[in-house]
């Protein structure tokens, strides 16, 4: 009884984490510049399938992984310089249309690289289940549970305690000040871009010894991982957290006890029942519109 | 000659000479086939324009509604031998009073959050259309019986097009009159500021709900049309990537432009037929269109070329 309930922690704890990644990366393009980056989950497909790639090509892991970020990374700058840059000050409907666009040419581009079919990536360290409290866990898990929470403090300092993360904060809140302080406002926003995509790919390269890559991984990935961040309050990176973690968890139960056909719709209600009685997520506060 | 330029009068007239005159240049019933899916996509467009366009409201969900028009009109005229006009009008106030209910709670979001909203209402009306197979035929989908009003059937692609041709107009000269009444304008003062609307006395949540619901009703409509004239379904009418070609047609065509719903559904119905020579580069292709044609059009095709025309004509 209780090991069954641990058990279900255990991987929507996991699953929670990436979704958690991915809702991050969403929050901070947001911040920087009120976009929603619906090409996200397209850099979480990237990571998985390029590091297939290199390994693929004889490389050892660790350096597929290292080259698979950076291609991705390479991507997210990409996304921003020729997508969304030219497009700054364009109505939200445009710019959400714009960043399908390009996650649709990224997944097109995908598939003619490499391949329609399901990869596998090896785990990083055995596949040899550790037993905690009668459930079993994954090394793999431990993994994306250890990275996440590395990932997560090292954002925190990079933001709170780096220039550079501060002038991104700064631009947050207020671009234009942000400027006047000699930000380069243009650099932020390429530079969160690049952030996400490390991000992305960090979380679809944790996740692919689990659960196989292919090029349309991304897609729910992506809409999980966005409503992560909406559950948390857009833009702020602690929610998109808590967001990931609820979903994940919630996913995870209600595939043991209720109903595995129904998995993947349990973000979406979870989503539309949080944004029914508090219309700007549960830690969005209740700030009134200026006029 | 002067009514002629102005969309509202004009436009109607020549939309009708179009549907009138094209069947002349359309070869072969493949080329039919995608006039009648352009006519089908455009009616939701119309409808959907409403609410992005006019309202300034974003929906990510529409397909859903599309969906169950489509699947009531598939499951009561196949499973319980409905009449399909029956089936079609059951299916319409269905969809009416469930995206009433949830209008209510959906128009209070704003933003991204309205877009995760619609987003996640679609997803899940996809997903339990995926998962009720006994009902729906599941991810398999499920034959759907063919149309007929009072013993008439539309049996060849030339009765199909008329009968969509002369629905879309029917559609448009609703959404036209809709646009031009108080209500059209209280719906561009929505979109202009909310604050300003409603402190000007516009009842800002009724229109919104109301606007919601038309275009969702035009959506179920277009749906069973759909489902009687392809024949089949499948659960993959309602997902997301059916709602966002919805949107795109509309922002593609021209938010706030009847005729640039018509013309962004026209485009978009028929580039992935084009796009076909392709082959594997298809995805690819119809990304980077989507992208540079949103980037260098950001108004749409039909509002943009419209200032380029007038700027000529000065």
């Amino acid at each position: 009884m209780f090991a069954e309930l641990l058990q279900f922690l255990f991987s929507g704890v996991t699953v929670g984490a990436i979704y958690a990644l991915v809702g991050l990366g969403f929050a901070i393009i947001y911040n920087a510049s009120h976009v929603i980056n619906f090409a996200q989950g397209e850099f979480v497909m990237l990571g998985g399938m390029a590091t297939v790639f290199f390994i693929g090509l004889g490389m050892p892991m660790p350096a597929a992984i290292f080259l698979a970020i950076t291609v991705t990374v390479i991507v997210g700058f990409g996304v921003e310089k020729l997508a969304v840059e030219p497009a700054r000050n364009a109505p939200i409907v445009t710019l959400i249309i714009i960043t399908i666009g390009a996650s649709i040419f990224l997944r097109g581009a995908a598939q003619v690289i490499w391949d329609r079919n399901f990869h596998s990536v090896p785990a990083f360290t055995g596949e040899q289940p550790i037993i905690i409290g009668g459930a079993s866990i994954l090394p793999q898990s431990l993994w994306i549970l250890g990275s996440t929470v590395v990932i997560v403090i090292t954002l925190h300092l990079f933001f709170n305690r780096t220039m550079t993360g501060k002038a991104i904060v700064a631009t947050s809140h207020n671009p234009l000040a942000a400027q006047l302080m000699g930000i380069n406002t243009r650099v932020v926003l390429l530079m969160s871009f690049g952030l996400s995509a490390l991000l992305g790919s960090i979380a679809g390269i944790l996740i692919a010894p689990i659960s196989l890559t292919y090029t349309g991984v991304g897609i729910m990935l992506g809409l999980k991982g966005f409503c992560a961040a909406v559950l948390g309050g857009l833009g702020k990176p602690m929610g998109a957290i808590a967001g990931g973690l609820i979903v994940g968890i919630s996913e995870a139960m209600t595939a043991g006890y209720l109903s595995s056909a129904y998995k993947d719709a349990v973000a979406f209600m979870i989503i539309l029942a949080v944004l029914f009685f508090m219309p700007k997520g549960l830690f969005g506060g209740r700030e009134t519109e200026r006029v | 000659m002067k009514a002629f330029y102005k969309p509202e009068t004009g436009g109607i007239l020549a939309l009708a000479a179009i549907i009138a005159v094209l069947p002349i240049f359309l070869p072969n019933s493949f080329y039919f086939d995608v006039a009648i899916l352009v006519g089908i996509n455009a009616i939701v467009c119309v409808g959907l324009n409403l609410l992005i366009g006019y309202a300034g409201q974003i929906s990510l969900g529409h397909a859903g509604f599309f969906a169950i028009g489509a699947y009531f009109s598939g499951i009561l005229v196949g499973t319980y031998e409905w009449p399909p006009v029956a089936a079609m009008l059951i299916g319409a106030l269905f969809v009416g009073l469930l995206s009433y209910l949830l209008a209510k709670p959906i128009m209070k979001l704003r933003g991204h959050y309205l877009a995760m909203g619609t987003l996640g209402m679609g997803i899940v009306i996809s997903i339990v259309l995926n998962q009720e197979g006994e009902l729906t035929g599941g991810p398999d989908g499920m034959p759907v019986m063919g149309f007929s009003v009072f013993g008439w059937e539309p049996g060849s692609e030339l009765t199909w097009y008329w009968l969509i041709g002369g629905l879309l107009l029917i559609a448009v000269w609703l959404a036209l009159n809709l646009i031009n009444s108080p209500v059209g304008r209280a719906l561009r003062a929505v979109h202009g500021s909310e604050v300003a609307a409603s402190v000007a006395g516009v009842d800002v949540a009724r229109y919104k709900v109301l606007v919601f619901v038309v275009s969702a009703v035009f959506a179920s409509v277009a749906g069973s049309l759909f489902a009687h004239y392809s024949g089949f379904l499948t659960p993959s009418e309602a997902d997301f990537f059916h709602s966002i070609e919805l949107v795109t047609m509309v922002v593609l065509g021209g938010m706030a432009s009847v005729f640039g719903a018509v013309v962004g559904a026209a485009v978009l119905t028929t580039l992935p037929q084009l796009l076909t020579v392709f082959h594997d580069y298809e995805m690819l292709v119809f990304g980077a269109s989507l992208m540079v044609t949103m980037i260098f059009m950001r108004r749409g095709l039909v509002p943009t070329l419209q200032s380029l025309f007038s700027r000529r004509l000065k």
